[in-house]
């Protein structure tokens, strides 16, 4: 079989990178007029000094991302931008159609493969890539969850390569992060900006925490008619616990850890002032391993014994549920626009990267031939690590990412390397365009619903692709624009 | 209320509370140093100091010789000494970052600010005025902090378990600085009267009830009136009688099925104080009497925790 042909459509790194802001001859597109207008006016020490008072205001509410041990103010900020990243409103009505028909057809997929496993039967996917991949969990095989909904919560990695043009980099099944930043971004724009919003038709986007626990509540367990919801946290020295306790806030609900948590008669009860409280719905923000110290990692403090059998009782709901990872991990990726069109009997609205699977020889042998062009990922990796940009790297480099390839093939996949678009943003030498890309996050509930946007990540390096805030990234408000 | 999210609160709230009186210690005994003494009763004020707060051992660990200058750092911000200023600061933005959603905005900044700014303090860097503004500072913090939590947080078992913190732990650094102050100036060598009164206004000074002292018994200050003052009227908001009162009002609050033994001890002690006569308790000696109290105040504190903080059995 001959390597999968690359759409030529795609463009390459090195060549001209579409701009959110400006077209190619440097006119500013029509849904950027309003601000740069707006900015044009503005004197540059105001600016300067609203982006001190945004990195004053994000240190003294402590909305940071990583805890560092002992020394409690060591936590760093996520560098915020304050131009917004302006998606127009015909564009959004596309991608949101794209991510609704995705969601269905991902938790269809999860359904199927932890039931009847047809598309398995139907020969659409090899089914050792299903069953003997890690993320597949034997546990589940048989269990029926509430409404057939396995990730009530995902959050899609998007970019863009040209007008119109939007690829899929990867779903994100598990525990999604980085919501809370997208509501802070545009608290934080609101606070500076007043007469920007006042000016602009922005859609809002502060009501995801509504829609959350509307969601989570409607993939309560069946017969609770009041369900009482908790977010489980790893606890306060994990990276994302801001936005754990965020969210707990702004639903109202308790954020619990794992300790405050037991099981009785496979009912799950929280430790409360008043004696023990029955928990319905978990939203949990812990990997699978560390759920339940009985049915998998033994060595885990961070989860509840006895919580799976709990759960395979029906008498909880976790969201999302048990092994969804088998749907988001990188092996399975290139069958997502299979599974559009088997569970949906449609085409897929969003483009998957064209990805080599290093596991077949014929994709490996034209992968080594072209590394200095592709970006190299493994299949289990995560957070930008463990990852080759090959127009960015070294010759030495290359050649040290070809020996661990060898090594071990299957542990790899290739994709072209896309150039993401660019946005205009601040940097040390003034205002440059910097590549970004786009985290929606969609609600699977009685219905899929999402917040316009999502979180806009930038890569703050001059050139770099790599968006993500563990390797220094930043982020932007995002803007849907209202018609 | 989850039982975790109660602990966080009653000891994000002790742990300001704390660092709040030993802010009023220092600066007391700054104060008391300004008069003449010898070096003995300087050494002795800051052994007993030390000793009162269950500190000594902690400090001769690294040291032999107690200096004033040493001590006031030890206290104050060494980041070692879990005792510290500096610690109980840390413990309580700690407290607080684990419940940050239970706390009010305000009150989550008020507190993260806090510890921000104390970071930057360093005591080698201090003239004598300069470290009274910082004793000024920690008290101002901690007034903040609880007028904040006051002014925005509902009125629901979380304020309830601040609240109890509070008092519990102001009761027992009361009880603390009364104790090993009117010990000091009693023991003291005999000096002109300018002298006494000076000592009794700084310890008055130190718990906010100078003033209070002079509205309450319009004449000359005295030992015995200091005591009741401190220990039994109910109107002085850091007196024994008016934090257990207080302690008392907030268990009621929260009562559940295990509390009602602990209730009844608060309730005992708050009427002791509430009924009780200053000769009584001088009779006793005032000595023996304190330490009898916060016997009784280690005791609740272990009850609250068994009742209500810790995790009970599956």
């Amino acid at each position: 079989m001959a390597p999968i042909q690359v759409q030529t459509s795609v463009q390459t790194a090195g060549t001209h990178f579409f701009d959110e802001m400006s077209d190619a001859t440097g006119e500013v597109r029509d849904h950027y007029d309003g601000y740069v207008g707006w900015f044009d006016g503005m004197p540059a020490e105001r600016m300067a000094r609203k982006r001190q008072e945004a990195d004053a205001l994000f240190h003294r509410s402590g909305i940071t991302f990583a805890v560092y041990g002992d020394e409690a103010g060591a936590e760093r900020l996520i560098p915020f931008d304050v131009i917004p990243r302006i998606i127009p409103a015909e564009e959004w009505l596309k991608l949101a159609a794209g991510l609704r028909q995705r969601v269905k057809a991902l938790n269809a997929f999860l359904h199927d493969i932890y039931h009847e496993q047809e598309i398995l039967k139907a020969g659409r996917i090899p089914a050792e890539q299903v069953i003997s991949n890690a993320q597949y969990r034997p546990e589940m095989q048989g269990v029926d969850v509430p409404k057939d909904i396995y990730a009530a919560i995902a959050g899609v990695d998007i970019v863009r390569a040209g007008a119109g043009e939007f690829y899929v980099l990867e779903d994100n099944l598990r525990v999604p992060s980085g919501v809370s930043y997208m509501i802070e971004n545009r608290k934080m724009m609101m606070r500076l900006f007043p007469e920007l919003f006042a000016k602009n038709r922005v859609a809002p986007v502060e009501h995801y925490p509504d829609l959350l626990l509307d969601t989570l509540r409607a993939v309560a367990p069946k017969g609770v008619p009041d369900p009482t919801v908790v977010v489980l946290t790893p606890g306060s020295f994990n990276s994302a616990y801001f936005e754990h306790a965020f969210l707990a806030q702004q639903m109202g609900v308790e954020l619990v850890e794992g300790p405050d948590l037991f099981v009785r008669d496979e009912q799950v009860f929280m430790r409360t002032t008043q004696g023990p409280q029955r928990v319905d719905v978990i939203y949990r923000r812990i990997d699978d391993d560390y759920l339940d110290p009985l049915a998998f990692r033994p060595d885990s403090m961070l989860g509840v014994p006895g919580l799976l059998s709990a759960y395979r009782a029906g008498n909880v709901t976790l969201s999302n549920a048990i092994g969804t990872g088998v749907a988001d991990d990188k092996s399975i990726y290139p069958y997502v626009g299979e599974m559009v069109r088997f569970y949906l009997g449609e085409e897929p609205l969003l483009n998957n990267v064209p990805t080599y699977m290093l596991r077949k020889p014929e994709d490996l042998a034209y992968t080594l031939d072209h590394l200095p062009e592709l970006v190299v990922k493994e299949v289990h990796g995560a957070g930008g690590y463990g990852m080759l940009v090959g127009p960015a790297s070294t010759t030495t480099e290359i050649e040290e990412f070809r020996k661990r390839i060898l090594a071990s093939p299957d542990k790899y996949i290739a994709q072209p390397t896309l150039s993401l678009s660019t946005c205009p943003t601040f940097v040390d030498a003034g205002i440059a365009p910097r590549h970004i890309d786009l985290r929606p996050f969609v609600l699977s509930g009685d219905e899929v619903r999402f917040v316009p946007g999502g979180l806009t990540r930038v890569a703050l390096k001059e050139g770099s692709l790599v968006v993500n805030s563990s390797q220094g990234g930043g982020t932007k408000d995002t803007w849907v624009m209202e018609s | 209320m989850l039982s975790r999210t109660a602990d966080h609160l009653y000891w994000m709230a002790r742990y300001i509370e704390r660092a709040e009186n030993l802010a009023r210690i220092l600066d007391v005994n700054n104060r008391m140093l300004l008069l003449p003494q010898s070096e003995r009763e300087v050494e002795r004020l800051w052994r007993e100091t030390l000793d009162s707060i269950g500190l000594l051992d902690a400090y001769h660990g690294t040291r032999d010789k107690i200096v004033p200058a040493e001590a006031v750092h030890f206290m104050a911000l060494d980041r070692s000494n879990p005792g510290s200023i500096y610690s109980c600061l840390r413990a309580a933005r700690e407290n607080a970052h684990a419940v940050r959603g239970t706390l009010t905005a305000e009150l989550w900044e008020t507190i993260n600010t806090t510890w921000l700014k104390l970071r930057e303090y360093s005591i080698e860097r201090m003239g004598a005025d300069e470290l009274d503004a910082f004793f000024e500072w920690v008290k101002l913090r901690s007034h903040q902090s609880r007028g904040v939590s006051f002014a925005t947080m509902m009125r629901d078992e979380a304020n309830c378990f601040l609240r109890l913190g509070t008092f519990i732990e102001r009761a027992d650094n009361t009880a603390r600085i009364l104790d090993v102050k009117y010990n000091f100036i009693n023991e003291a060598p005999r000096r002109d009267d300018a002298s006494e009164y000076y000592q009794w206004s700084a310890l008055l000074h130190s718990v906010s009830a100078f003033e209070i002292y002079r509205k309450v018994y319009r004449d000359q200050i005295t030992p015995s009136r200091v005591a009741e003052l401190l220990v039994l009227r109910n109107d002085m908001p850091r007196s024994l009688a008016h934090c257990t009162m207080e302690m008392s009002h907030f268990l009621a609050e929260v009562a559940n099925q295990r509390s009602s033994e602990t209730q009844r001890r608060v309730g005992e002690l708050a009427a002791s104080l509430r009924y009780g006569r200053i000769e009584d308790v001088l009779e006793t000696g005032l000595h023996n009497y304190l330490t009898r109290f916060i016997t009784r105040i280690n005791d609740i504190g272990d009850r609250i925790a068994t009742d209500f903080l810790m995790p009970v059995a599956a």
